[in-house]
């Protein structure tokens, strides 16, 4: 019976005896930040991340941008012989320089997607502000949140060591994010292509702990009076994502599984030499890859609607309207997916079923649009610096979305699909929507996460040369695919030339310089920024996570807030 | 050349890894060696008769033109309604959204900005609007499907019985090409290299050995497949884009009207070389094309026995490399 009695105390965070009722005692280091269970710090972790992937993503794109600057191959064979001599082998031939390049879009495409989107918005945004939206203590299973965050990190570490060994042609996996078979498979023998795959294993295993555990966190743990219907959008905004992350990621989990049995244990599943079909590996690729593209969104929308509602001291117009436009997004995103085949040999009433599907999606989206402009209409709006971010944003994002009109028709698409046109798209919709939406958010929350108000002269000169470098950086990849230009090539013919110098030179250049303002601004106010009151954004912040302190405490609602 | 060597120093500064790259602003030759493992090209016997001269391609057609934004000119009658459609319905209606959703954040930033509207209005409900702007994106949407509809079904109409089937197979990292209606032989086409393609007038990355021929104002049918991977076969100027798939024969075809030479690329991300497999498609008379035909060792269209058509040949070899 003792024994029972020692193992309830030792299970407490501390024993009875030196029991603190102070809401902010914090572990030490180790514990606090290797062992976590604090949702406030696991959210800090998967920034933290979120960040450092962003930095290696953004140097590969960077090094793209600087091998497309003019025609002709210059600094691949560098690149690869400098890698190759690095894990001691002898200098490559020219098919491994042009492997390089494919091995750097890989990269860039699973890095940006599932180690810096991912885990900043619903990682990181949600994670520190769910439970606090909805008046909860934390999220309903910490240990496994801890588990969620710390499989990512072997799983980037994977991906990264990927690139050190060998894909195939040369060294690292050079698929494409989209890993299609059978390029995937007898394509590109060696374990670079493995470690890409259990990559992509252990970081869905995350997403799906994670979806589970915000799915049981917000349909039981709001306060007293927090109906569904109360909930603030943001928290609307993960509910529908973690659900497309649990429906969609087990999808993905065996299609690459079939992958790894394809390529080690003789089976055919995408092989037509043994009865499979590689089409089947991209039906079940895009079935998870276009929910995917509204996980990296969703959560954006839920962040702009809150701060749009801010700075306009105005409540969500149309809230139900919102709401349920991303429940219709988020079903709608699952019967769409073969708009991404449309090349492949569809058949003509499938074809015909999918762009009229995928053409239904831009109702509910421009639904949020015009009720994101209804919100501030009437409004009172102040342009503090995640304001301009927003509003950034709604423009860009809508630019993003007309061309996904385009793209729609599977007519239409048969001269686009596979060119820079399809880049110029996603990347209006997520370099400038949700990146915008992840900045917004970081300069709305970063006062309330650090207790450190950000420079504001700081954040208005990085909006500005950020939107200005990423639009001369993106909008000239629209003519370039108009005129036909293939994505996923390192060397191009000389017409295309032009733009693509232009992209490289100064709207790189002037976006990477962006970069610096936003660095030094987070560095400086962390170490000297003026504290940040409770709420320092005024009336028009309504949400629970400004009635706490900049920074809450350890541990917050010891006692549930109650909602009327 | 400031330009210039921004790129080589920002290209420098961000990799770190290879001191190399900072040399690599004065090697202007791409040091990538073309068609290292190419097979030869098809040598016609020298008893055939002689082969056409090939067309030089004409600037501006079947090409990109450097500085242009829009869609290459289209010769075939589904890409110039394909083309008038993104040209002058979509073109203008997206960029009509865009332009009126710009409108309206800016007359909110500017008419209900704090100093010149300091009490924000409690409205947060408008079920007339919200109708509104659920109801006509809709219709607008129904408005751009009919024509897209009918773009959809004209690719997909029945090819007509007099058309010329050829069968594109895609490899690692080139083009073969088989006319069975010709008698079955066979075309490789190899991407040329730099030197050859500057020697030849054709434009870098795009030129070609051997072209695809097809005679003008013929429909042609086209039958794609892979000997390994996933490449896909793409004509810009006839909006022609089919993927070439190990194990599966895809259907396509196109009718051009105008005798040129239209070049494309492998669109299908293929490995190493997925950049240097153009597809280089010469339009020719059909005196020209039976010319050529008959000096490939081909036989001209019903002279012979009917030849089995592509469709109903097996399945393609597939290779396992």
């Amino acid at each position: 019976m003792s024994d029972t009695a020692i193992s309830v105390s030792a299970f407490q965070a501390h024993g009875a005896e030196e029991h603190h009722h102070d809401a902010d005692h914090k572990p030490a280091f180790f514990a606090r930040w290797f062992m976590s269970t604090n949702h406030k710090d696991i959210g800090t972790l998967y920034l933290i991340f979120a960040i450092i992937a962003g930095i290696i993503g953004g140097a590969v794109s960077g090094l793209m941008r600087a091998e497309l600057a003019d025609p002709g191959v210059q600094y691949l064979p560098y690149w690869a012989n400098a890698l190759s001599h690095f894990v001691g082998q002898g200098d490559v031939s020219a098919n491994g320089a042009t492997h390089m390049w494919n091995v750097l879009i890989t990269a860039h495409g699973l890095i940006m997607v599932f180690f810096m989107v991912m885990p900043a918005m619903i990682g990181g945004f949600g994670n520190w502000f769910v439970p606090i939206m909805i008046g909860a203590p934390d999220m309903a299973f910490p240990r496994m949140n801890n588990v969620s965050f710390w499989l990512l990190v072997p799983s980037f570490l994977l991906l990264l060591g990927s690139g050190f060994v060998s894909g195939g042609a040369g060294l690292g996996a050079g698929n494409g994010w989209v890993l299609y078979a059978p390029l995937s498979t007898y394509g590109s023998p060696g374990p670079a292509v493995d470690m890409a795959i259990l990559s992509l294993h252990l970081a869905g295993a995350s997403s799906i702990l994670g979806a589970i555990n915000f799915i049981t966190t917000i349909f039981n743990m709001r306060a007293p009076g927090m109906t569904i219907h109360k909930m603030p959008l943001f928290v609307w905004s993960v509910l529908v994502t973690a659900f497309l992350l649990l429906l969609a990621l087990p999808v993905l989990a065996a299609a690459i599984t079939m992958l790894l049995t394809d390529r080690h244990f003789g089976t055919a599943f995408y092989d037509p030499a043994g009865g499979g079909d590689p089409i089947l590996y991209q039906h079940l690729f895009w079935f998870f890859g276009h929910p995917e593209v509204y996980i990296m969104i969703l959560p954006g929308f839920g962040m702009i609607s809150q701060i749009v509602s801010t700075f306009s001291k105005k409540p969500v117009f149309g809230y139900l309207g919102m709401a349920y436009a991303m429940v219709a997004i988020g079903v709608v995103g699952f019967i769409v997916w073969a708009h991404h085949m449309f090349t492949s040999g569809l058949n003509e009433n499938v074809k015909i079923y999918f762009t009229a599907a995928t053409m239904v999606i831009a109702v509910p989206t421009g639904i949020k649009i015009f009720s994101w402009i209804a919100t501030m209409w009437g409004g009172s709006l102040s342009f503090e610096v995640p304001m301009v971010w927003a509003l950034g944003f709604i423009f860009m994002f809508t630019v993003g979305g007309v061309t996904g009109v385009v793209l729609a028709n599977g007519g239409i698409d048969q001269y686009m699909h596979d060119t820079y046109y399809v880049v110029a798209h996603f990347h209006y919709v997520l370099s400038l929507g949700a990146v915008f939406s992840l900045f917004a958010g970081f300069y709305y929350w970063f006062p309330k996460m650090s207790g450190r108000m950000l420079n504001p002269l700081l954040g208005h000169i990085h909006f500005w040369v950020f939107f200005v470098g990423v639009n001369i950086l993106f909008l000239p990849m629209h003519f370039l695919g108009l005129q036909g230009m293939p994505r996923r090539v390192p060397d191009y013919t000389d017409a295309y030339t032009y733009w693509n110098h232009i992209e490289s030179v100064y709207g790189y250049t002037i976006m990477a310089a962006g970069m610096v303002f936003f660095f030094v601004n987070v560095i400086y106010s962390l170490i000297a920024g003026p504290k940040a009151p409770a709420n320092p954004w005024g009336e028009g912040a309504t949400t629970l996570e400004w009635t706490l302190p900049s920074p809450p405490p350890y541990h917050q609602f010891e006692t549930l807030p109650k909602i009327d | 050349m400031i330009e210039r060597k921004i790129a080589a120093i920002i290209a420098a500064f961000i990799l770190a890894v290879s001191p190399a790259a900072i040399n690599a602003e004065t090697n202007t030759a791409a040091p990538i060696a073309a068609n290292a493992a190419a097979p030869a090209p098809t040598a016609a016997p020298a008893a055939m008769p002689a082969a056409p001269a090939s067309l030089k391609p004409t600037d501006g057609i079947g090409q990109p033109v450097a500085r242009y934004i829009g869609l290459q000119p289209q010769v075939t009658e589904n890409g110039r309604f394909a083309a008038w459609m993104h040209d002058w319905l979509l073109l203008p209606l997206i960029t009509a959204i865009s332009l009126f959703v710009l409108g309206l954040l800016f007359l909110v930033m500017v008419r209900f900005r704090r100093a010149a509207n300091p009490v924000p209005s409690k409205n947060s409900h408008n079920t007339l609007i919200e109708v509104i702007w659920t109801l006509v994106p809709a219709l607008i949407l129904m408005v751009v499907f009919v024509p897209s509809l009918k773009l959809l079904l004209a690719q997909y109409a029945k090819v007509p019985a007099n058309a010329l089937t050829i069968k594109v197979t895609g490899n690692q990292w080139y083009w073969s090409y088989k006319y069975p209606d010709n008698g079955d032989f066979e075309i490789v086409s190899n991407m040329l290299s730099d030197e050859q393609a500057k020697a030849a007038g054709e434009p870098r990355l795009l030129g070609v050995d051997n072209r695809l021929l097809v005679p003008v104002n013929t429909p042609i049918k086209i039958i794609t497949t892979s000997a390994d991977v996933i490449h896909s076969f793409v004509v810009p100027a006839f909006w022609t884009k089919m993927d070439a798939v190990p194990g599966r024969l895809n259907e396509t075809s196109f009718k051009a009207d105008q005798v040129g030479v239209y070049y494309g690329q492998c669109s299908a991300l293929c490995g190493a070389r997925h950049a240097y497999m153009p597809i280089a498609v010469e339009v020719v008379p059909q005196a020209t094309f039976d010319q050529w035909v008959l000096a490939h060792g081909g036989k001209l269209k019903g002279a012979a026995a009917p030849v089995a058509t592509a469709a109903a040949a097996p399945v393609a070899t597939l290779a396992k490399n």
